[in-house]
């Protein structure tokens, strides 16, 4: 899903600086995990938070300018739900990391025998 | 297989036995990390993957210098290992637990000579502070793009 990005139209890229700076504060990053955990109405998201009801609604309006959100209607309700893209360039990130890290471990696991790792002898090249 | 936006699963097919699968990714981890990957000022002596649960990760620099980026989790030789990434996006130590992710890792022996290696990195959106610093790293979206081109083609080539 991550490679979808790559394709998108340059308008939507804007997005990923927001959605970096949105998620920098804490009470803004529990709204966020919380709706990535259950689409949410804010008096939901607010239960439990030691913010005031519209201060939830701020954080969620800066959350869905970052692109991490996303609100729809349902009857006289707003639910907020999780948006992909924002999240998308650290997923992005580490998924490169981890595709890389692991073709880098199945090379020295399938080393021929003469020259496998040993623990009593570290190859501290690598 | 799914992968939310919150979790990074990666898996790789090796052609050894599940034993020395488990053995090269904890004990021989120095064998295969991305060198440049490192936190340390001093140049790497070692890496050392502590084989107990509650042990760390930890990198070891020729000053004697070290970073301990991880704390195992979980340690089921040869099925699973799990431990904590306390690494920040800016590749600097979380000392915040709230702020480390969790990486699992399974082995699975599809033949007596080949394992299956699934990995999954969750809880990365606990790394809220660095990405602000990350964003700095790795400049403008603009260069988030060519590095998504980059990464498709080289997803595309394998």
């Amino acid at each position: 899903m991550a490679y979808a990005s790559v394709v998108r139209e340059e308008t939507e890229t804007p997005t990923a600086a927001k959605a970096l700076t949105a998620l920098a504060d804490p009470t803004r990053r529990v709204i966020f995990e919380r709706v990535a955990e259950r689409p949410s109405a804010v008096v939901e998201l607010a239960a439990g938070l030691p913010v005031s009801r519209p201060a939830v609604s701020q954080h969620l309006k800066v959350l869905a300018d970052g692109g991490l959100v996303s609100c729809h209607r349902a009857g006289n309700r707003h639910i907020y739900s999780l948006d992909p893209q924002g999240v998308e360039a650290l997923h992005v990130y580490l998924e490169r990391f981890w595709k890389r890290s692991l073709a880098a471990f199945k090379a020295a696991a399938e080393l021929p025998a003469s020259e496998h790792y040993h623990p009593d002898q570290p190859d501290q090249e690598a | 297989m799914s992968s939310t936006v919150t979790s990074v699963r990666e898996s790789i097919t090796v052609e050894v036995p599940i034993d020395r699968a488990f053995s090269v990714f904890t004990d021989g981890i120095a064998s295969w990390w991305p060198p440049e990957h490192h936190i340390l000022k001093a140049p790497l002596a070692e890496m050392v993957f502590e084989p107990r649960v509650g042990g760390h990760i930890y990198d070891r620099g020729t000053d004697g210098s070290e970073c301990r980026w991880a704390t195992v989790l979980a340690y089921d030789p040869p099925h699973s290992v799990m431990f904590t990434w306390n690494i920040g996006l800016d590749w600097e130590i979380e000392t915040d637990p709230k702020q480390v992710s969790e990486v699992e890792v399974r082995f699975l022996a599809e033949t007596p000579d080949r394992t299956r290696v699934e990995l999954e990195h969750r809880n990365i959106e606990r790394h809220g502070d660095g990405w602000e610093r990350m964003r700095d790293a790795v400049g403008s979206p603009d260069g988030w793009r060519i590095g998504l081109q980059r990464f498709a083609a080289d997803a595309a080539a394998h």
